[in-house]
């Protein structure tokens, strides 16, 4: 465990940096892609969710900064609810499809995706037509339904959530790709790249009895995922998470990308329509300077399709 | 005699492909198997077929008519070929005397007063409401729960132990299976009844069916007329007794030259060994019978009145469902406040009808995706002893499947049209305010409402002086289903804040009112 603690580090250190990378190639990329002429966050809107993401990787540096040749990604998508795409409780399948596509095409030698998903595990991945859009793009398809996948791990800097057991995807690929939707949620008020990290751990009633926001915040000082892409094609605006029916969806056609975590949950909040301080889990993770939701500090990158 | 081997090798393979199949529907751990094909292979289950027929008459509920028919022409056909308990005996029977016996199968009398008396006994408990004699002895319920209960914690945990491997190679497509359903009393149950029926098959065959079984009874009723039925012929037969050596219902009789027919599974094993051509399957000579010798008429006679019980006996069935279905419309009783009731699956319309007509075969159990389907002990008293019940610590019920009614052999959980499904309210959840971690902690909590399907439970403002952003979860019981997503996911220890309580006569949830949303933002901007 130590062993990958320190990994994880280095792959904090990186985002600091602005290169966001495996340990080891931060000197040559800092050189490649000089840290003052990329954007800390993209905001695109009124794209196909294909079109959107490749337009916001594109001003990002392109998918290579990313993901190196040979390197293991873990894509964690939103698949908690057994609903068809339309209903929007799961995060959009072409967008899915499509990262892990771009992911292998940059050179990744295996991409996966999961989730520890709150109804029937097989059921929320058949019909979230995440399991097809994977394999179609030639990604692999994990389960994350029993325990034995999860691992202990540390949370040293954590306020209430001291430990945890994270699944051992996240504890073995050299890239995370955090990919939630965005949209309605009755316990944490908004489900985004932070809330979304709650599917990557075994026991989340630990989380629910131990003041749910303090824990969402703890996990991201374990470590913090190499880019978040929030999903708003399809927005829940109410009945969230898992939402009644798509009367409580509007299609708002938005995506959110950046490896500021706390940003890119601040910049959907802001989406949505409510203020980021509102949110409780984004404030704490600002306060505890793990990220910046304090938009108006940020170089953005706002592209209209 | 030789030709009769292909009947003997024809009886081997449909019951062995009927032992595969039913066995392979309950121990699937990746639910491959679609439920159509379930219903297809369960289909000729007598007693679930029967109960299914009490209940709805419909082609699909004939099995047991079917089998009833092929009886009075051929013998115990299903008792052969159908039921898994009688291969699963066979196996047994075959086994000991491959490779252990000390002396063959030989003739045994009939124990006519003991398995009558138990025929009448299940036919008379389960008409005055308590079926629990009959789901104790039925012997494909029987084999489900040795499956259900004994076999799928096996195959899953050597499933589980292959998938690990796999995984290590980074291979996924084999999943692990979070299994919930280790019940006590269910196991103790099936292993009591596996032993019993492996101690009865060792040396005596199929002893059970032709003491205790009451399908087995029953058909033997049936069988005594028998239109093709095997008898020693009389100059033929030397009298050498293979046939009653291999005879796993120990029927025949070589001193008198008799076959106790009722008691034949047709099994085919005698015609199969006998040397010279005395033990015969063919129309049923009632001449060669010294009864009826005076009465060349009276066994033909006897079989149409046989056939017109059949019929009569399948017309009072349907009768009964016409009383059940006005039953199931009365009105519904009060649940005491006080008193847990817990609640029986979508599509079992009550409690009373559910614990009537459950068998406790565990195919549910055993198909559930979410396994909140488990065996009970006693949550419905002894009667309901090991029908499945809603287990909301074990899981909760998914609000798109209807799987527990597709599959349901004995209709005791009908099927239900997507929407109705989603309607049936099986209990209402009430909360426990002074459990609340919101109101211990004043922490945001809200895992019942996150799960609730239909938003019955939802949070509304909390009045607080320390944190007055908190949402509290409110239930409206006109629109809550009872499917336990919140009891489920509510993370209090040891009791938790929000509870189903069963409801004893399912009702009809009102749909969740939606209005559509006024989008306020028309602006072709960016808020930031």
């Amino acid at each position: 465990m130590k062993r990958r603690d320190f990994i994880v580090q280095g792959v904090s250190a990186g985002l600091v940096a602005g290169t966001a990378t495996g340990f080891g190639n931060l000197a040559q990329l800092a050189a490649a892609f000089p840290a003052q002429n990329l954007y800390d966050l993209v905001a695109v809107r009124d794209g196909e969710p294909e079109v959107m993401f490749d337009r916001a990787i594109a001003s990002l540096g392109g998918m290579a900064r990313y993901v190196k040749k040979g390197q293991k990604v873990v894509v964690k998508p939103n698949i908690g609810w057994d609903v068809v795409p339309e209903r929007a409780g799961n995060t959009n399948p072409k967008l899915v499809g499509r990262i892990v596509k771009r992911c292998l095409d940059a050179g990744a030698s295996e991409v996966y995706v999961f989730d520890n998903t709150c109804d029937a595990w097989n059921l929320c991945y058949k019909n979230s037509g995440i399991e097809k859009a994977v394999k179609d793009a030639g990604g692999k398809i994990v389960p994350g339904n029993t325990e034995s996948y999860y691992h202990k791990i540390l949370i040293p800097k954590g306020v209430s959530l001291k430990e945890a057991k994270v699944h051992e995807l996240i504890l073995s690929s050299d890239v995370f790709i955090n990919v939630p939707v965005l949209k309605h949620h009755s316990s944490a008020s908004l489900s985004l790249s932070m809330k979304n990290l709650m599917g990557i751990v075994w026991d989340r009633r630990y989380w629910h009895r131990n003041d749910l926001h303090q824990c969402i915040a703890d996990l991201v000082t374990w470590k913090k995922p190499t880019l978040n892409v929030i999903d708003g094609y399809r927005v829940m605006m109410r009945n969230g998470p898992r939402g009644v029916s798509t009367a409580d969806v509007v299609t708002m056609k938005q995506m959110i990308v950046s490896a500021d975590i706390v940003a890119a949950d601040a910049a959907a909040t802001m989406i949505f329509g409510s203020k980021p301080e509102d949110i409780p889990h984004i404030r704490i993770a600002h306060e505890m300077k793990l990220g910046n939701m304090q938009l108006d500090k940020l170089s953005i990158n706002r592209i209209k399709i | 005699m030789h030709k009769f081997r292909r009947l003997r090798n024809l009886r081997i393979w449909v019951s062995l492909a009927f032992l595969f199949l039913i066995s392979f529907i309950f121990l699937d751990p990746v639910q491959l198997i679609s439920q159509r094909f379930i219903n297809v292979v369960i289909w000729p289950q007598f007693v679930p077929s029967l109960l299914h027929f009490s209940v709805s008459v419909s082609f699909l509920a004939s099995g047991f008519l079917s089998f009833m028919i092929l009886t009075v022409f051929f013998g115990r056909i299903y008792c052969s070929s159908v039921c898994p308990l009688g291969t699963l005996q066979d196996i047994f029977s075959w086994v000991h005397r491959r490779f252990f016996a000390q002396k063959p199968l030989k003739y045994a009398r009939a124990r006519n007063i003991l398995r009558y008396t138990i025929l009448i006994l299940v036919i008379v408990s389960f008409f005055a409401g308590f079926s629990i004699l009959l789901n104790l002895l039925d012997p494909y319920s029987n084999y489900g729960r040795i499956m259900s209960n004994l076999g799928r914690p096996l195959v899953l945990k050597s499933s589980n132990g292959l998938a690990g491997l796999l995984e290590q190679q980074d291979i996924f497509w084999l999943p692990k299976s979070n299994f919930k359903g280790l019940r006590t009393a269910s196991i103790a149950f099936a292993s009591g009844f596996l032993l019993l029926i492996g101690w009865m098959s060792w040396s005596s065959g199929r002893l059970y069916c032709n003491t205790i079984c009451p399908v087995g009874a029953l058909l033997g009723i049936f069988s005594r007329f028998s239109l093709f039925r095997i008898s020693l012929d009389k100059q033929a037969c030397n009298s050498c007794g293979q046939c009653s050596k291999v005879c796993k219902a120990q029927c025949i009789d070589v001193k008198s030259k008799e076959v106790d027919f009722s008691r034949c599974v047709t099994c085919y094993n005698c015609l199969d060994v006998c040397p010279s051509d005395g033990a015969m399957y063919n129309l049923n000579r009632i001449k060669s019978e010294p009864v009826d010798d005076f009465h060349p008429d009276k066994g033909n006679q006897t079989r149409r009145n046989i056939l017109k019980a059949v019929f009569l006996f399948s017309a009072f069935a349907s009768l009964r469902a016409f009383a059940t279905r006005i039953k199931g419309g009365e009105k519904p009783t009060e649940i005491p406040e006080d008193k847990k009731l817990f609640a029986t699956p979508p599509g079992s319309s009550s409690h009373e009808l559910f614990n009537r007509n459950c068998t406790a075969c565990h195919l549910c159990v055993s198909v559930c995706p979410t396994q909140v389907l488990q065996p009970s002990f006693l949550q419905y008293g002894l009667q309901g002893f090991m029908q499945p019940f809603m287990d909301y610590h074990a899981g909760f019920c998914n609000f798109e499947c209807d799987l527990c009614g597709q599959v349901c052999p004995t209709n005791a959980i009908q099927e239900l049209e997507p929407e109705q499904k989603k309607l049936t309210q099986v209990g209402v959840a009430h909360f426990i305010k002074e459990n609340c971690v919101v109101y211990t902690d004043n922490t945001d909590c809200g895992a019942c409402s996150e799960h609730c399907p239909t938003k019955a439970v939802n949070m509304v403002p909390y009045q607080n002086d320390i944190n007055p952003l908190l949402t509290i979860p409110e239930v409206d019981d006109k629109i809550c289903i009872g499917c336990g997503a919140c009891e489920y996911a509510c993370p209090t220890k040891p009791y938790r804040a929000i509870f189903v309580d069963g409801n004893a006569i399912h009702k009809l949830a009102d749909k969740p009112v939606q209005e559509e949303i006024k989008l306020i933002e028309t602006e072709e901007d960016f808020p930031f």
